[in-house]
C-alpha cells in the first residue's frame, strides 16, 4: 500500500501541491432484507479505490479512482493537482490548515464476534424467526426486517509523512411492522426506525433482541390504527431516547458544524443560526444542557482513531450548561475561529472529500432521575417514542417532527395512545425549556446511518448519546 | 488482464458502451460457470467531476472514475445480489464467488418469476453529449466564475455547484437481454445571499453542458436575492400561492415514491386507485424516459422504458411496475427497475408535467392577496397514504397583493396535503423547466394554486 500512497504523494508535490493527503479505502457490505416472512434480498458488496486531495495555489484539488496501481496514482495526483489549479481562479482567501501532530498507527473497532464471519443462513434465521413472529399477530398488512454490517480498511497518508490504517465495523438491524385500514397507515418500528446501528460485533445484533419483541412491535402497529389523532395544543413533551437522538441530531449536530456556519454548504443543506460571533455568549439551553462530540465512546457509529484528515479522536464540548461553546470543526475551519481542528472530517468512501460530520453528539445525562421518574414526575403531559418523520429550515431553526408513538401522561402514569404524533418549534425555544434530563441508567448510544450532506451526495454515519428529557410548552398536533 | 475492459483513455468506459456490455457479458459467463441457472449483470462505469463554490470562491473540487458491477445469481428459486466496484478479474472472480455462496444459503421465492424476457430497447437520441463528457475542470471553473460575477454585479454573495456527469450503462442476461448506452448530465445551480438577509436561487439541468447558460443562472438567483432583501414576518395559515418550477419539483417527486410505484399500491401504502380523481382536471403528469428529463432507454433490469400517463387529467391512470411487482400483477415490467436488491419497489424518475398556457407573469397576477414561493426545502411525508407533507420554504418567498409582489416575507413551514395541493390547481404555467429530483429529473411548469397551508413561521434569531 505504502508504494501508492507514496507514489500519489510524491507526484502530486512534484507538479506543485504545497499539501497532499491520500485515502485508500476498501470497504466490505452485505445486508439482508425480509419482507412479510420471505427473504426478499440478501447482498454482498465489495468497493475499493483511492483518492488524493492537494493543495496548490492555495486552492482545493481532489480526484479518485477504483484502480489500483501506481500507474493510475501518478494520473488521479496529476488530475488532482489540474483541478487545484482551476480552483485557484476563483478563490479570495487561500486555504490555511491549522497544525496537528503527525499521525501514526492504527485503530480497529472491537468486535466479539465478527459479523463477516457468522454462517449467512444463521444471520438470516435470525431475521427471518423474528419477520414471521410479526406477521404471526392478527391485523398485520406487512412486515419488513433488515440486517446490515459495513467494514472498511482505510490507510490515511500525507505530506507530513502521517500515516495511519484503520479497520470500522458498522452493523444494524432491525423490525417494522405495518398496519392499514382505509387511509390510514401506521408503522411501527424496533428498536429504531430503520434500525439500531453501532460500530461492533454480531454480539451487538444478539443483544437486540429482535425475536422477543416482535410481536409487541407488531401488535403496537394494530393499536395505534385505532388510536385516536393527537388534538392540537400546546403541552409539555418528554422525548424518550428513540425521538430525543433525532432532536439532538437536527437540531444541535447540524448547526453546530463550523462549515455551515462559515457557508460551505449554503447552496445545499443551507447554514446554521449558530454564527461564530455567538461562541460562549449564546444561551442555547437550559442549565441542563451539556452536549459533546466525542469520537472515543465505546460502540458509537462516530468512533475512530483519526478522521480522514488525520487529527485524533477527540471530545469537544458544543453546549456547556446550556451556553453554546463549541464546533464540529477541521483543519481548515478552526483557524477561522481560533482554534485547532476538533477533528470531524469523514469521507464516504474513497471517491469523496471529507467534509465536516458528527462523530457522536451526546446529549450528557444528570444525576437525579430515572427515565421513568420524569414519567411519575409529569402530571399532565404526552410521551413521544421512535422518530417517523422530520424537516427543519435551511438554518437549523424551526423544526417538525413525527412519532411512532405518542402517548398520554396522566398524573405520572402513561396512559391514552394517539397516532400520527407531531410537535414543532424554535430549536433554542425548546432547548431553553428542558427541565428534566435522565440519568445515566437510561443513556444509550443511538445511530443515525443515513445523514445526508455535501455535493456529490454522501452519507454518514454518525452516534448519539442520549438518555431522554422532558419539555415545556411545547406545541404538538399540527396534523390531525 | 482479463478481459475485462477496463479501457483506458480520459473517458474510460465512461464513452464506451460496447466495452461495458462486454464486461456484463463477461459477469454472466462466470456465474453461469458457478452453477446460476439465470444470471443478470448491470455495468455502470464512467467518471463524476463537481465544481463547488461558497462565499463567492471554488472551494471543493472534485473527480472520479468510478465503475459498479451488481450480479443477480439465479440458482433454482434462490436469489442472490452481489455488487463489486472493482473491474478486474480478481475483483469479478470475488463478486461471483460472493453471489454463489449467498444463493447457496438464501430461502426459495416461492413468487420468483423469473428475470426479465429479452426486449430490445432502440437507443435513445439525446442521452450524451461529448461536450459534457469532455468538460475540464477549466470549463467547470469558468461556469463557477460567471455565476460569481453576476452576484458581484449585484451586491450579493454566491454559492453554488456546477457537476458534469459522463457513463457507460450496461446489462446482460442470462434471458437475452443485451442493452448498453451512454449517457451524460450536466447542472449547475447556485444559492445567493444579499447583506440584508435576502436569498435566491437558480438551476439548468442538461444532458449537453454547452446549454447550461451560468451567466443567466447567475443574473437569476441574484436578483431574486436582491428582490427578497429585509423579508418579514406573515402570519402562518391558508394562502392562495404561486409555485415556481424548482418547488413543483417537489410534488411530483413525491407523489412518484408515495404513489406512483406498484409496489406502493401492491403494499397498499399508497393514495393510487384506478381512474381516482386526486388532482385538478388541469393536471397531467407523464413518465418518459425516451424523451423527459435526462433520457434512458432502458432500466437497471434492460428492459425498455415505457411512457406512463401517471396523471390524466387529474385522475389516476398507469403505474410504474419492475419485473417482479409486474410479475405479481401478471404483466410486463414497464421498465421502471432500480438496481436489486429493491425493497423499495420501481419509481418514475423522468416525469414530466404537461404545459398550460398562462405566463409566469400572469400566474402572479392572478393572485388577490397569496405567496409566491421559489422552493421548497427539508420535505418529509408526515402521512404516507394522504401524502401530508411538511418542509420549508427557501430562498425567495414573497407576499402578492393585487397581483403584484409587495416584499420578501420569511420563510414558513408547511404542512399540506400534496394531492390537495394539485386539486387546487387553478392554472399551469407555459413554461416549463429540467429540475433535479430524488433520482432523475422533472419537467414541470409553475402552478398557480388556490390554497396551499402554511402552519408555522421562522424566528427571526
Amino acid at each position: 500500500m505504502r508504494d501508492l500512497t507514496s507514489r500519489a504523494l510524491d507526484t502530486a508535490t512534484a507538479l506543485g501541491a504545497t499539501y497532499a493527503d491520500v485515502r485508500v479505502v476498501r470497504r466490505l457490505e452485505e445486508s439482508i432484507n425480509v419482507k412479510s416472512g420471505r427473504v426478499e434480498g440478501v447482498a454482498g458488496g465489495e468497493s475499493e479505490g483511492f483518492g488524493v486531495r492537494v493543495v496548490v495555489d492555495g486552492a482545493w484539488g481532489f480526484a479518485a479512482s477504483h484502480r489500483l496501481s501506481t500507474a493510475e496514482a501518478d494520473r488521479i495526483a496529476a488530475e488532482a493537482v489540474r483541478i487545484a489549479k482551476a480552483s485557484a481562479t476563483a478563490i479570495r482567501e487561500p486555504v490555511v490548515l491549522a497544525d496537528r501532530p503527525a499521525a501514526y498507527g492504527r485503530f480497529e473497532t472491537e468486535v466479539a464476534e465478527d459479523p463477516f464471519a457468522v454462517p449467512m443462513d444463521q444471520k438470516i434465521g435470525d431475521l427471518l424467526a423474528a419477520d414471521r413472529a410479526m406477521n404471526a399477530v392478527a391485523g398485520i398488512a406487512w412486515t419488513e426486517s433488515l440486517y446490515a454490517a459495513q467494514r472498511e480498511w482505510k490507510t490515511f497518508a500525507a505530506t507530513d509523512g502521517s500515516y495511519t490504517e484503520q479497520v470500522i465495523t458498522h452493523l444494524g438491524a432491525g423490525l417494522e411492522a405495518n398496519a392499514v385500514d382505509g387511509d390510514e397507515h401506521q408503522r411501527r418500528s424496533y428498536p429504531d426506525n430503520g434500525g439500531s446501528w453501532a460500530s461492533a460485533g454480531y454480539e451487538f445484533v444478539r443483544g437486540l433482541d429482535l425475536l422477543g419483541n416482535a410481536e409487541r412491535t407488531a401488535s403496537e402497529a394494530v393499536e395505534l390504527l385505532s388510536a385516536p389523532p393527537l388534538p392540537a395544543g400546546t403541552r409539555t413533551i418528554i422525548l424518550h431516547p428513540s425521538q430525543l437522538y433525532m432532536q439532538v441530531h437536527e437540531s444541535c449536530g447540524h448547526p453546530t458544524e463550523l462549515d455551515r456556519a462559515l457557508g460551505s454548504e449554503a447552496s445545499y443543506a443551507g447554514t446554521s443560526f449558530l454564527t461564530p460571533d455567538m461562541l460562549g455568549s449564546f444561551r442555547y439551553g437550559s442549565d441542563l444542557c451539556d452536549i459533546v462530540a466525542d469520537a472515543t465512546v465505546p460502540g458509537g457509529l462516530g468512533t475512530f482513531g483519526w478522521d480522514d484528515e488525520g487529527v485524533a479522536a477527540q471530545q469537544v464540548p458544543l453546549i456547556k450548561e446550556g451556553m453554546f461553546v463549541g464546533y464540529l470543526s477541521s483543519r481548515e475551519t478552526a483557524p477561522r475561529i481560533g482554534r485547532t481542528s476538533g477533528g470531524a472530517m469523514r469521507a464516504d468512501g474513497w471517491n469523496r472529500i471529507p467534509l465536516i460530520r458528527m462523530t457522536n453528539v451526546n446529549l450528557l445525562p444528570k444525576p437525579g432521575m430515572t427515565f421513568d421518574q420524569i414519567v411519575a414526575d409529569t402530571d399532565d403531559g404526552l410521551l413521544f417514542e421512535t422518530n417517523r418523520s422530520w424537516s427543519i429550515d435551511d438554518r437549523r431553526l424551526n423544526f417538525q417532527f413525527s412519532t411512532e408513538m405518542c402517548r398520554e401522561i396522566k398524573g405520572g402514569k402513561p396512559g391514552k395512545l394517539f397516532r400520527n404524533g407531531t410537535y414543532t418549534g424554535i430549536t433554542y425555544e425548546l432547548w431553553r425549556s428542558m427541565d428534566a434530563i435522565g440519568d445515566a441508567s437510561s443513556w444509550q448510544m443511538w445511530s443515525t446511518p443515513n445523514c445526508g450532506k455535501g455535493e456529490p451526495g454522501q452519507a454518514g454515519h454518525v452516534g448519539h448519546g442520549v438518555s431522554g428529557a422532558r419539555f415545556r410548552n411545547v406545541r404538538v398536533g399540527v396534523v390531525a | 488482464m482479463s478481459a475485462l475492459h477496463d479501457a483506458t483513455g480520459e473517458r474510460g468506459m465512461g464513452g464506451d458502451p460496447e466495452s461495458a456490455l462486454r464486461l456484463a457479458e463477461d459477469v454472466i459467463e462466470k456465474a453461469q460457470a458457478a452453477g446460476a441457472g439465470e444470471a443478470e449483470a448491470l455495468v455502470v462505469a464512467g467518471t463524476s467531476a463537481l465544481t463547488r463554490f461558497a462565499n463567492s470562491q471554488i472551494h471543493q473540487n472534485v473527480a472520479s472514475t468510478e465503475v459498479f458491477v451488481n450480479l443477480r445469481f439465479v440458482v433454482g428459486r434462490r436469489v442472490a445480489v452481489a455488487s463489486s466496484g472493482r473491474a478486474d478479474a480478481d475483483g469479478i472472480r470475488a463478486l461471483v464467488d460472493r453471489a454463489a455462496t449467498i444463493a447457496a444459503n438464501v430461502e426459495e421465492l416461492e413468487d420468483w418469476a423469473g428475470l426479465p424476457d429479452a426486449d430490445a430497447a432502440s437507443p435513445v437520441p439525446g442521452a450524451w453529449s461529448d461536450a459534457t463528457a469532455d468538460a475540464s475542470p477549466e470549463l467547470r471553473a469558468e461556469g463557477a466564475r460567471a455565476v460569481i460575477a453576476a452576484a458581484d454585479a449585484a451586491g450579493v454573495t454566491a454559492f453554488g455547484s456546477y457537476s458534469t456527469d459522463a457513463e457507460s450503462v450496461a446489462v446482460a442476461s442470462s434471458k437475452g437481454i443485451r442493452a448498453a448506452e451512454r449517457r451524460t448530465s450536466a447542472q449547475l445551480l447556485t444559492v445567493t445571499m444579499g447583506p440584508d438577509n435576502g436569498t435566491g436561487y437558480a438551476e439548468q439541468v442538461a444532458v449537453d453542458a454547452s446549454a447550461i447558460d451560468a451567466d443567466a443562472i447567475g443574473r437569476e438567483a441574484a436578483e431574486r436575492a436582491r428582490a427578497s432583501a429585509n423579508p418579514t414576518d406573515i402570519e402562518p395559515g391558508d394562502y392562495p400561492v404561486v409555485l415556481h418550477s424548482y418547488a413543483v419539483v417537489d410534488l411530483v417527486d413525491m407523489l412518484g415514491y408515495l404513489g406512483f410505484s406498484a409496489l406502493a399500491v401492491q403494499e397498499d401504502r399508497s393514495f393510487w386507485e384506478a381512474g381516482r380523481q386526486v388532482a385538478s382536471p388541469l393536471i397531467t403528469l407523464v413518465d418518459d424516459g425516451r424523451e423527459s428529463g435526462l433520457p434512458a432507454a432502458f432500466d437497471a433490469e434492460g428492459v425498455p422504458k415505457q411512457r406512463l400517463r401517471l396523471l390524466d387529467r387529474g385522475a389516476c391512470a398507469d403505474l410504474a411496475y419492475d419485473s417482479q411487482t409486474a410479475a405479481r400483477a401478471g404483466r410486463r415490467s414497464t421498465g421502471h427497475g432500480l438496481p436489486a436488491p429493491n425493497t423499495f419497489g420501481p419509481f418514475p424518475i423522468n416525469m414530466s408535467m404537461a404545459a398550460g398556457d398562462t405566463s409566469f407573469d400572469d400566474l402572479v397576477a392572478g393572485l388577490d392577496r397569496g405567496l409566491l414561493v421559489t422552493r421548497f426545502h427539508y420535505t418529509n411525508p408526515v402521512h404516507q397514504k394522504r401524502a401530508i407533507i411538511t418542509g420549508m420554504t427557501r430562498d425567495g418567498t414573497f407576499l402578492v397583493e393585487g397581483g403584484e409582489i409587495v416584499r420578501p416575507v420569511r420563510n414558513l413551514r408547511f404542512t399540506m396535503s400534496y394531492l390537495d395541493a394539485l386539486a387546487n390547481v387553478q392554472a399551469v404555467g407555459a413554461d416549463r423547466r429540467c429540475v433535479r429530483g430524488f433520482l432523475g429529473a422533472s419537467v414541470v411548469p409553475s402552478l398557480r394554486l388556490s390554497s396551499f397551508s402554511f402552519t408555522g413561521a421562522t424566528a427571526a434569531g
